[in-house]
């Protein structure tokens, strides 16, 4: 019988007063779903988490508990600042922390730090030192006050961004001037598998056998459907309380497979709030023993894979006539489809086979409200004649930099000749 | 259980001025920490205040049983993150009856060698990264690890995150705000090599004040561990084999050092390390000879050498440093068992006070 190690959680967040860390267009924009939270309140968080790996027999970790709790700040002015990097598999992450002498607002407050890259993969023995330059800041969940979370890129010392670091790229394409005045926006749905410890089998799952069929669990309620959700609850506060814009959650298709969203957020934000979520998600499934896998198709046969569908509109698109602009964003799709799919995942082919919901992966396709495309245009987009567009090809361990990126430089940036613009049309049913 | 932690918790503040003052200092082993605690009529912080006190040397190897007592001198306070309110931790040294240093005590030289005019004109930091493993209590397996067997080998855990990376962390982090409130210059941590192994840094602390804060975080750890029930090990090479070994790189660095052209003061620090590797080698940490291989990011024991940016040599020089034309450099072979008062005070003597 598989346990399912979950942390009960019993805390108030609190609510930022002001979010220094979201564009006022998303705060606009959200305000008719989200930001309906009383922005005045403000409760201490007092989290208690199962601690992991402290299994002692004279039952006093609570006053372990009591220390990672406590609230220092009127102790002292200093704060722990959490660098976080992207290692050098491109989608380990890794992180360590420092004081900082005071709080800071602005990631330009921080001071660039370095790390050894030889024991990364990402530089040798004997010229280690890789530079860390902080770009974005988050309120740090665990350990409450004023105490942060900071999402870095890495470069030589030289100043070159280091291969892995897929961010350079992305920013300089989101800081062209085409690129700008559309207003790309992003929401992207983070699918994943949480696996029990040690036997690496979905968790909830009997280990050496199968649940029943795919069928109730999506969405489900219920201890013979749901696996794992104080994970995905938790996940979900401690992601609000750290500025980052989730915009809900779900139980998949498969069990033991949740989802969350990020979004919507503008341009390289984008890449920043997916890389810190999946960096709290890890944290707190390291706390409740259980192992988090960004697998595409963690299970092999009649289950579905992990995704990472990414939602994306521009300004011009979610104006009137708008749809006519997807129309065209998605002919210039069509046309790189093989440079698409080689950036958006590995092991992206054991997954985007035609069935489970997919398309299959060496076909481009799209449709409305049809999910098994690769693109995806709702109901209320062709209705109204605006709106956006659903790329579902990228798997769950894509990078996001690399996917928000190449879409915004294939449909703005990006001019096809007339020729190969026209044959795309007849391939793909479009009148543009 | 409950009811022992309402004792526990108690805010003395609310009925009494006395205030629990625990007595640390450092055993006959030269690497365990003893204490015990006394109360004071009231809060104190100077430790010029504080009274000398005593114990039964013969009980820690520090005194035979017909002469056993041995004087504590208190040297630094720091706030009792265990007991709260305004209770204190008070790090002491050892004399015999007649007010001479015992053998164990290191701190009596470290400090003479700091209060040399010609050291404190050069108002020598240190940095210090002190790494140690944690292991399972009974078994004394490193945390995490299957008992019997081996994780997978190293590659994720450096900084790693996740169940099957990290083991251990919350004692990292308690440990962490427990030395913040306590007023330890602690700057940093992160996840180590190899798995269930980790690092904190403490600095920068000029001259003996490294040693005092260095010995106190240790403290802390050992009774964050021991609430934890999980065993603390600062073995240089816990594990023989293609596992990491447990470092104290001490980096450092003086007022020249750090001025405009310090890049030149420390090129003849260096040298001068160089001319005394062996002596060096003698007082960095028993058993550094299972750890100072040549591989796993160490320089070997026998040699020594210096580069930029280089993991494998016995002093590293950060690539900030070079560029800057001033700066610090890092010893890379005190291991982590040292005696940082031995260590911090030697490194000052060779560089400042010795010459060739």
């Amino acid at each position: 019988m598989a346990q399912i190690l979950v942390p009960s959680t019993q805390w108030q967040m609190r609510v930022p007063k002001c979010s220094t860390f979201g564009s006022p267009i998303v705060t606009k924009m959200w305000s008719s779903l989200l930001l309906k939270q009383n922005m005045k309140g403000a409760a201490k968080s007092a989290g208690k988490f199962r601690v992991l790996a402290l299994h002692s027999e004279n039952s006093t970790v609570n006053r372990t508990e009591k220390l990672l709790n406590m609230d220092i700040t009127p102790y002292t002015d200093k704060i722990i600042a959490e660098y976080i990097w992207i290692g050098g598999s491109g989608i380990d992450m890794r992180s360590k922390s420092r004081t900082i002498s005071k709080p800071v607002e602005h990631p330009s407050e921080l001071p660039k730090w370095n790390y050894d890259g030889s024991s990364t993969g990402q530089a040798p023995g004997e010229d280690s030192e890789v530079i860390l330059y902080p770009q974005a800041i988050f309120k740090d969940p665990f350990r409450g006050g004023n105490n942060i979370l900071v999402i870095c890129d890495a470069y030589t010392p030289a100043g070159e961004p280091i291969p892995t670091n897929k961010r350079h790229k992305a920013a300089e394409i989101f800081s062209n001037k085409k690129v700008v005045d559309e207003v790309p926006w992003f929401g992207i749905e983070q699918e994943y598998t949480l696996l029990q410890q040690n036997v690496k089998w979905p968790l909830g799952w009997p280990v050496g056998g199968y649940p029943g069929p795919q069928g109730p669990y999506y969405c489900g309620a219920g201890a013979d459907k749901s696996f794992g959700r104080d994970i995905s609850d938790a996940h979900y506060k401690a992601c609000l309380y750290a500025g980052i814009n989730i915009s809900g959650t779900n139980g998949e298709v498969m069990p033991g497979q949740w989802e969350y969203q990020v979004g919507p957020s503008v341009g390289i934000e984008a890449g920043d709030h997916i890389w810190c979520s999946r960096y709290i998600l890890e944290r707190i499934t390291e706390q409740a023993g259980v192992v988090l896998s960004l697998d595409p198709k963690p299970i092999e046969g009649d289950w579905n894979g992990a995704g990472c569908h990414t939602n994306y509109s521009t300004k011009s698109m979610r104006e009137e006539g708008g749809f006519e602009v997807i129309k065209k964003a998605i002919l210039n799709l069509s046309l790189r489809h093989k440079e698409h799919i080689s950036a958006y995942g590995e092991g992206n082919e054991r997954r985007l086979t035609g069935k489970h919901e997919t398309a299959s992966i060496d076909s481009f396709s799209w449709g409305v409200a049809n999910r098994g495309c690769s693109i995806r245009v709702g109901r209320d987009t062709e209705k109204n004649g605006k709106g956006y567009l659903e790329d579902r090809r990228p798997a769950s361990n894509m990078d996001p930099y690399v996917v928000t990126g190449l879409l915004a430089e294939t449909t703005i940036l990006y001019e096809p000749t007339l020729e190969a613009e026209a044959l795309a049309a007849q391939k793909v049913a479009l009148k543009v | 259980m409950s009811l022992i932690n309402n004792f526990i918790k108690f805010d003395l503040n609310e009925t009494t001025r006395k205030s629990i003052a625990e007595y640390l200092w450092i055993g006959g082993s030269g690497k365990d920490l003893r204490s015990k605690a006394r109360t004071l009529p009231e809060p104190v912080t100077d430790p010029a205040k504080l009274p000398l006190w005593n114990f039964d040397g013969s009980s820690t190897d520090q005194a035979p049983g017909d002469d056993s007592e041995v004087i504590l001198r208190p040297q630094a306070v720091f706030r009792d993150p265990f007991r709260g309110g305004s209770n204190i931790l008070v790090m002491c040294d050892t004399y015999t009856p007649a007010g001479y240093p015992i053998p164990t005590n290191k701190r009596f030289n470290a400090d003479k060698i700091f209060n040399h005019p010609d050291v404190a004109a050069e108002e020598p930091w240190f940095g210090i990264e002190q790494e140690y493993t944690l292991l399972q209590k009974d078994t004394r397996w490193p945390l995490g690890w299957p008992v019997g067997g081996f994780p997978g080998p190293q590659g994720p855990y450096y900084c790693g995150v996740g169940a099957d990376k990290s083991f251990g962390r919350d004692i990292v982090d308690a440990h962490y705000k427990a030395c913040l409130y306590a007023g330890i210059n602690i700057s940093g941590i992160n996840g180590e090599v190899m798995p269930a192994q980790w690092e904190f840094q403490v600095g920068p602390a000029t001259g003996i004040s490294a040693g005092d804060q260095l010995w106190v975080a240790r403290y802390i750890l050992e009774r964050i561990t021991e609430i934890a029930g999980v065993v603390l090990s600062f073995d240089p090479k816990p594990i023989p084999g293609d596992w990491n070994g447990a470092g104290a790189h001490t980096n450092y660095s003086t007022k020249s050092m750090r001025n405009d052209g310090g890049i030149n003061v420390i090129r003849k620090a260096i040298e001068k390390l160089g001319l005394r590797h062996k002596q060096h080698i003698a007082a960095y940490g028993e058993g550094n000879d299972r750890r100072l291989t040549g591989r796993h990011e160490t320089a070997d024991i026998n040699s020594f050498s210096w580069g930029v940016a280089n993991r494998g040599a016995s002093i590293r020089v950060g690539r900030d440093t070079e560029k800057a034309g001033k700066g610090y450099f890092e010893d890379r072979r005190p291991a982590s068992n040292m005696d940082p008062y031995v260590v911090t005070s030697m490194i000052a003597e060779t560089t400042i006070l010795w010459k060739p």
